[in-house]
């Protein structure tokens, strides 16, 4: 059914009891035209756009626990375009455009809140780096602006200035279109617009084989549900993207990290923005619940135990206590932790690999949540006609050999 | 945090004294000039990441300074033995015997 406020006139008089369940719970069927492994955002919006844009239906999205129960479930939601290189550039800014228009897209609200993101200064490094990238998002027509100290707090007035700080704000550079959405809604939207178009989302399935014939090329998956058929297969499992290509026989340029975030008591309207501060590893918002919702750095070693180390989320609380003097007595009512696959230039891999059949998109690390809409679209694209998209077309697994590494690693030096 | 047993100094010692260098055992070719790009690719940027048991370099670095060797469960944590740079990879089956695991 529908959202509309016709629907909704109706429902309230007949006391909600119509609403159905918003997708179909799938039964696995022996074959489809294509096999999605992970049900996160970027999975389901793969399917979504196979079914929508490239009329592809005969789709399962395969997970091995619940939708959304990944990354998509766990991260801080920020949303911003205004990477360094241009290739990233066209790839966040794609992701943007769609955002913008994504509720009415899906006839879902995925609470897109461009609120703008401020990101901190707190040295001549980081004065010129983000300028840089200001200068950069400029050229690409990418909206950026520098900001002194004293605009930084009128745009977020519990920010604290003070000069005595041990890493002081000097500066900030802040993309107004840059905000939050609900990532719930994200998986949820793209789930149910997917399953109206006949995608199977088939929960509780996990993936524990890839199978191959006497040509290379993929044939099936074997998984915790039976075998499935399927002819051209995507890869996309965020964090354990090693693990199930391994099943195919591929090692991967990526190392799994543990990355946390945390949630305060809910509070009253404190915090109309997002900051994020990559040298001090603390980024904050508001959700419309009333939490302040916290982000802190991944822990230092390979690990898939899906909580971070302790010591992490402190060093981030000292700096959000030091940014944010209002904050000092609040609780913190959670804390979890996901898994994200880091590659070493810090930028996704979208693509072919050198099995026939098999693709991958993974490689979004610690900030993939934005790009989750430009991510599935461009994949879509890349599975249907089997040649890359042209704007992932640079993201190819191949970049490591050929040496067209996209460097967001040394623009950025952290995180997001 | 991690307790991290450092085989020069011989005792536990916490996790935020050390630094964590990455899959240990990737050797560089003594020929690097004559690697293929896919070699040199694989030495660079490829990692065995496993969910499972993980050889991985460690430098006590407010400690005694010094590299040494992990393996450690990347799922539980847990670490079942460190040993010095330049000792060769030790048979998991062994330490597995003698944790008992
Ligand atoms: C704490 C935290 C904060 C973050 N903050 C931000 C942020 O502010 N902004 C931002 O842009 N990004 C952020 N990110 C990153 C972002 O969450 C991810 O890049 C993005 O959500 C990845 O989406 P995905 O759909 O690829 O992965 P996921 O949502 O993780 O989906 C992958 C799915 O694959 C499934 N799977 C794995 N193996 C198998 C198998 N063998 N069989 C079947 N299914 C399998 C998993 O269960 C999982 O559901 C953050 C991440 C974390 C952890
Ligand atoms: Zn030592």
């Amino acid at each position: 059914m529908r959202f509309s406020f016709g629907n909704l006139l109706r429902q309230a008089r007949a006391g909600h009891t119509g609403w159905g369940p918003q997708w179909r719970d799938a039964e696995p069927k022996a074959a489809y035209d294509v096999v999605i492994i992970g049900a996160g955002g970027h999975g389901l919006a793969t399917a979504y756009y196979l079914a929508a844009e490239h009329g592809i239906c005969n789709i399962a999205v395969l997970e091995k626990s619940w939708l959304g129960g990944g990354n998509t479930g766990r991260n801080t939601t920020i949303i911003r375009s205004n990477y360094l290189c241009e290739e990233s550039e066209a790839l966040y800014e794609h992701a943007m455009k769609l955002w913008e228009t994504l509720s009415d897209t899906l006839n879902y609200n995925v609470m897109y809140s461009p609120r703008g993101v401020l990101m901190l200064a707190h040295n001549e490094h980081d004065i010129r780096s983000l300028k840089r990238h200001i200068h950069a998002n400029r050229l690409a027509g990418i909206d950026n602006e520098w900001l002194t100290a004293a605009q930084a707090q009128a745009f977020c007035p519990i920010l604290n200035i003070d000069a005595d700080l041990r890493y002081p704000v000097l500066g900030a550079a802040l993309q107004h279109r840059g905000g939050v959405a609900r990532h719930d809604a994200v998986a949820w939207g793209y789930a149910r617009a997917a399953s109206e178009l006949g995608v199977d989302i088939i929960q509780n399935c996990e993936v524990t084989a890839i199978r191959r014939g006497t040509d290379g090329a993929v044939e099936a998956v074997e998984t915790s549900r039976g075998r499935i058929a399927a002819k051209k297969i995507g890869v996309v499992a965020a964090g354990h993207t090693s693990v199930v290509m391994a099943m195919a026989g591929l090692r991967m340029p990526l190392e799994s990290f543990p990355l946390q975030a945390l949630v305060s008591e809910p509070v009253k309207p404190v915090m109309p923005c997002v900051v994020m501060s990559n040298a001090i590893h603390a980024y904050m918002s508001q959700s419309d619940k009333g939490e302040l919702v916290i982000g802190a750095g991944t822990d230092a070693y390979v690990s898939y135990a899906q909580a971070g180390g302790l010591h992490i989320a402190t060093h981030t609380l000292e700096a959000i206590c030091e940014l944010f003097p209002v904050t000092r007595r609040l609780k913190m009512l959670r804390n979890w932790g996901g898994i994200v696959d880091v590659t070493p230039d810090r930028s996704p891999i979208i693509g072919l690999t050198p099995v026939p059949g098999l693709f991958v998109n993974c490689g979004w690390g610690t900030g993939g949540f934005k790009a989750t809409p430009g991510s599935g679209h461009v994949f879509a694209a890349t599975l249907a006609h089997g040649v890359p998209h042209p704007i992932a077309a640079p993201f190819t697994l191949d970049r490591f050999r050929t040496g067209r590494l996209i460097d967001e690693a040394a623009a950025a030096a952290v995180s997001h | 945090m991690l307790l991290i047993p450092c085989p020069y100094c011989e005792e536990p010692r916490p996790e935020i004294e050390f630094r964590y260098g990455g899959e240990a055992h990737i050797a560089r070719s003594a020929d690097p000039t004559g690697l293929s790009d896919a070699a040199l690719a694989d030495y660079l940027y490829f990692r065995s990441n496993p969910k499972g048991w993980h050889y991985e370099r460690w430098q006590h670095q407010s400690g005694c300074g010094r590299f040494f060797n992990a393996v450690r469960h990347t799922v539980t944590d847990r670490i079942i033995g460190t040993y010095k740079a330049g000792e060769p990879k030790p048979d998991l089956a062994l330490y597995r015997v003698r944790a008992g695991s």
